[in-house]
């Protein structure tokens, strides 16, 4: 077995050269490493992917071939050595971060928006806009399991099919996910042989994405169509759905919206989640016990991402166009902006290392990864990119619902 | 696969097809045209697709955009479709910008089908 320097690329590319001259399949060789500090960069203009390495900071690989990943989102296998990679064009791949491989790749529909690996890893789902429903997949094979389309009935008794966001996975080896247009949530039990479908319909307009608690308890659905959240307690689906934050607005008019917050893992610090405001420059901080509004937090811009520092000292908070140039810190003790940080333009996506020490920022239109110091706030380095949007690191392959 | 055009969007058609201001300003510069270009691809691309193929909202392929009046569009971006997830841009392009954007949604447009 030739060995591998931790310059990937260049020797990988001689293995490969070696095999194809000994008449052998070219399978790549993959380095003897662990994943655990592994993570990949989507390039959005360039339909690629780069894995990096958070502990020497630096991109490992390219991974390229992977259709168009304009709004695209990772998920990690549970080994965390693949990436299942769900984009635009309703393409999954899957890719090993080791050799660089895209070992499997499907076109799954016309339109998908991301997807999620089952608690038992034997499985990925995938949220489609078009036609809208949810497809199952083997996760080792990306044989499709089951379809379940997202069909629900509209005002005039007519069955219609929805765009699926917020799909998430939950114990029990169950998926959970909204219907944009029909404004209902569906949970999915796979635990058996075939699905079971259990809808929550009513919860509120136009749901736009969710995001499930890192217990797995509470699924939270972001209503782009009025003020507020819906709630699903998974301990108690019988309870039905509950809208929290029902006004968190007070009347006040909205402004023009021009991009979808996210709502991605939970973003509790302490007893407190931390959730973007649609239409409005605040962070919303309610009690996660009675789901009480108990701040409103004036930012930069319209939130994006809130995420929370592993250690939930910080928030750091990126923003809607135009105002998406800066990042802002907030202090989850003192509920203030404590720095304005200014990676570059176009900032699209914040990534956290397991233990929160660094901070990855993608800044699209600066075609860089700015590295942060989270404690000191300064950047460490940054990496060339071109066009940078989603950052994911892969101890998300062990988390519920990243 | 084009949804019809209901009613909503063909009320604001006729009332935004009243000519806007006349373009007596001078032609945008290279630069502006080059983030309008931006723009287009990357942030109205949040919900239309990088390649206007769709997402959250519809797709924008050249025939859609020609059912439109050049005016028409442009005032549509401007002012956003009431009772949906699309904003009005009034606040960040001039009217001139609008067309600029229309005139390229109808004539530049990639997504030839």
């Amino acid at each position: 077995m030739p060995t591998i320097s931790p310059a990937l690329r260049k020797p990988l590319a001689a293995v490969s050269l070696l095999a194809l001259l000994a008449g052998c399949q070219a399978t790549p060789t993959a380095e003897l490493r662990g994943t655990g500090d592994l993570g990949v960069v989507v390039e959005r203009a360039t339909g690629s992917l780069a894995v990096v390495d958070t502990s020497e900071r630096r991109i490992l690989d390219r991974v390229e071939g992977l259709g168009d990943l304009s709004h695209a989102s990772v998920k990690f296998s549970r080994d965390a050595r693949y990436a299942f990679v769900f984009g635009r064009d309703g393409g999954l791949s899957r890719v090993d971060l080791l050799t660089g491989e895209i070992t499997h790749r499907v076109i799954q529909s016309g339109n998908s928006i991301g997807g999620a690996v089952s608690q038992d890893g034997s499985q990925v789902a995938v949220a489609n806009y078009e036609p809208g429903g949810v497809k199952i997949f083997d996760s080792e094979t990306l044989e499709e399991v089951a379809d379940i389309p997202a069909t629900w009935t509209d005002e005039n008794g007519e069955e219609q099919r929805s765009k699926v966001v917020g799909l998430v996975d939950a114990p029990g080896n169950r998926f959970v996910y909204s219907l944009f247009e029909a404004g209902e949530i569906h949970l999915v039990d796979m635990h058996g042989d075939t699905p079971e479908v259990t809808r929550f319909p009513d919860i509120g307009k136009e749901p736009y994405d969710a995001l499930i608690g890192p217990n797995g308890r509470y699924y939270i659905a972001g209503l782009f169509g009025e003020d507020g959240l819906a709630m699903l307690d998974l301990w108690h689906p019988e309870q039905g759905v509950q809208r929290i934050l029902p006004d968190y607005g007070r009347g006040e008019e909205r402004l023009p919206v021009y991009k979808m917050p996210h709502l991605e893992g939970w973003t509790l610090a302490g007893d407190e989640a931390w959730l973007p405001a649609v239409g409005r420059h605040e962070v919303l901080v309610a009690d996660s016990d009675d789901w009480s509004l108990v701040d409103r937090i004036p930012v930069h811009g319209q939130p994006i991402f809130v995420m929370r520092r592993p250690d939930e000292r910080q928030i750091w908070v990126n923003f809607a166009h135009p105002d998406n140039d800066v990042v802002q810190v907030i202090d989850t003790e003192s509920r203030e902006v404590v720095a304005t940080l200014t990676p570059g333009e176009a900032v699209l996506h914040m990534e956290f290392t397991p233990k929160g020490e660094q901070a990855w920022v993608s800044a699209r239109d600066s075609d860089r990864v700015v590295v942060y110091d989270t404690r000191t706030l300064e950047e460490i380095t940054s990496l060339d990119s071109e066009s940078p949007s989603g950052i994911f690191f892969t101890d998300r392959a062990h988390r519920i619902g990243l | 696969m084009l949804p019809p055009l209901n009613l909503r969007f063909a009320l604001l058609v006729m009332v935004c097809a009243l000519p806007l201001v006349a373009q007596a300003e001078t032609p945008l510069s290279a630069e502006r045209e080059a983030e309008l270009e931006t723009l287009l691809y990357q942030d109205c691309g949040s919900c239309h697709g990088m390649t206007l193929r769709g997402g959250l909202g519809p797709e924008l392929p050249r025939s859609r955009m020609n059912a439109y009046s050049q005016d028409g569009l442009a005032a549509l971006i401007l002012h956003g479709v009431e009772g949906t997830a699309m904003p009005g841009w009034e606040g960040l392009l001039t009217e001139q910008e609008a067309l600029w954007l229309a005139d390229h949604l109808q004539n530049d447009n990639p997504l030839d089908e």
